[in-house]
């Protein structure tokens, strides 16, 4: 890996749940891990979501969500970063997702979904252990 | 395309990964903003500074408003400090301008300051040229504020806008002449709090006191009062900037072009120092022990930095101590 490659993170809540504790306690854990961790909160659209991690150029996304809207806001997610040909982005979710969902959301390119109990440093280290920054622009004239 | 031609198209995700390669200070990088060079100079450039919570995200996102609304596309780099301990960070400036989110007239970089001088400055100015060569007419900078870097990086922005709040009417009687010299257009933000009107006849007092050092044609600080969550002020500000861009491009001073230097000089010397000590750092590392040995000599006080530093470039520059400037009779 090129020297000093910093992880880019973005952890947003797509929909209307408005619950963003859980998002902050792994906003600052992110960071306490050495992360950059742009925190964008509540009240997001997959729209605003997949704009702000192209724009910030982020290595994995983490989606929060208790509100059981994940049935859309995670495909459409999906669907959006396929799109703008930005695939390579990693998506990860947190919260609260019934159990026959999850193989469904793995299905649709959801790399992992943390559920109530996981721990923090666990979460972390999967990052540090599953999430590599990117290479380099190549640069051709 | 190449990555060039994909910029200068105003690609985003071209941008955004070039953009990164330059906070992560890849080699490659500086090849390309090289070939992005040219594109350059056609931003006006916006540097907003103040302490922390004075609101200067909400007074951007507002600002935003009004440069779109003008037909100008606007890129935002908004800075925010890396952890000491941890050297991660928390970059929170994005959430208050979450309505430019999907408005593709409108690029918003999030950039920590990891830390280092370097960091702040040089890789902030790239990073401008970068949106300035994409087509952004109008790039906003967002600092913290409470350093010396962050006067550096305003020195690079055409308008310079120090915000405050009431309450800190002490504080700004302290404040050191250097940062409000710096500021072209003070705003007094949250100013339906109780001592608005004493924090503006304390910037007064300040602007008049600076009226000495000004020339009759010198640009006379304004101050502008806003409340940013609810909007108000604003239009003020927008007219106010935009009488100090003209100002600065009046044909009868030479403003506009002493900023151009200002600007140029700055990126020459941080790419002049960044490239010098990274190939220095490079054969020293190369050289492994040494570096330890050198520094456990300087803690044993067998030698001293100075000494030290003179032998390292001694060594691996081939100087001899006669190339040190201004010793000789």
């Amino acid at each position: 890996m090129e020297k000093g490659r910093k992880l880019r993170i973005l952890v947003a809540k797509p929909g209307l749940d408005g619950h963003d504790r859980g998002a902050r306690v792994i906003a600052r854990a992110f960071r306490d891990a050495g992360f950059e961790v742009i925190y964008t909160g509540c009240h997001q659209t997959p729209e605003q979501i997949v704009s702000t991690a192209i724009q910030e150029d982020v290595d994995l996304i983490g989606l929060s969500i208790l509100s059981g809207a994940h049935t859309y806001s995670f495909p459409r997610i999906m669907e959006l970063l396929k799109e703008n040909n930005a695939e390579d982005i990693t998506v990860i979710g947190g919260g609260i997702f019934p159990a026959e969902d999850i193989p469904k959301l793995k299905q649709v390119g959801i790399k992992e979904l943390f559920e109530p109990g996981a721990k923090l440093k666990y979460i972390t280290d999967w990052v540090s252990n599953n999430i590599k920054p990117r290479t380099g622009v190549a640069f051709k004239k | 395309m190449n990555i060039i031609e994909q910029i200068v198209s105003g690609d985003v995700r071209a941008t955004a990964r070039l953009l990164r390669d330059i906070d992560d200070e890849i080699p490659t990088a500086r090849e390309i903003l090289r070939e992005l060079y040219p594109y350059t100079g056609k931003a006006f450039i916006i540097g907003f500074t103040g302490s922390p919570g004075v609101g200067k995200s909400a007074l951007v996102d507002q600002l935003a408003i009004n440069y779109r609304k003008a037909g100008k596309t606007v890129g935002i780099l908004a800075v925010d400090p890396t952890s000491p301990f941890t050297g991660g960070a928390i970059l929170g400036d994005r959430i208050r301008m979450q309505r430019h989110f999907v408005d593709p007239g409108v690029f918003i970089r999030s950039l920590a300051t990891r830390g280092h001088f370097g960091g702040l400055t040089k890789s902030t100015t790239d990073m401008v040229n970068v949106l300035d060569a994409s087509g952004k007419e109008v790039i906003i900078i967002e600092t913290v504020g409470v350093g010396q870097d962050e006067v550096e990086i305003v020195n690079s922005a055409h308008t310079t806008i120090m915000v405050t709040v009431p309450g800190m009417g002490d504080d700004i009687q302290a404040i050191k002449a250097g940062i409000m010299e710096i500021g072209d257009i003070f705003v007094v933000n949250k100013a339906d709090r109780e001592g608005s009107r004493k924090t503006v006849r304390e910037l007064l007092t300040l602007v008049e006191l600076g009226a000495r050092r000004r020339n009759g044609d010198d640009w006379e600080p304004l101050i502008v009062e806003t409340e940013a969550i609810a909007a108000k002020g604003i239009d003020k500000l927008y007219e106010t900037i935009e009488k100090h861009r003209n100002y600065l491009l009046s044909s009868t001073n030479e403003k506009w072009r002493e900023i151009l230097e200002k600007r140029a000089r700055i990126q020459l010397m941080g790419t002049l120092k960044d490239h010098a000590l990274q190939v220095l750092l490079q054969r020293i590392e190369a050289h492994g022990a040494y570096l330890d040995e050198m520094i456990q000599k300087i803690v044993e006080k067998e030698s001293d930095p100075y000494t030290v530093a003179q032998e390292i470039l001694d060594k691996e520059l081939g100087w001899g101590s006669s190339a040190t400037a201004g010793t000789s009779e």
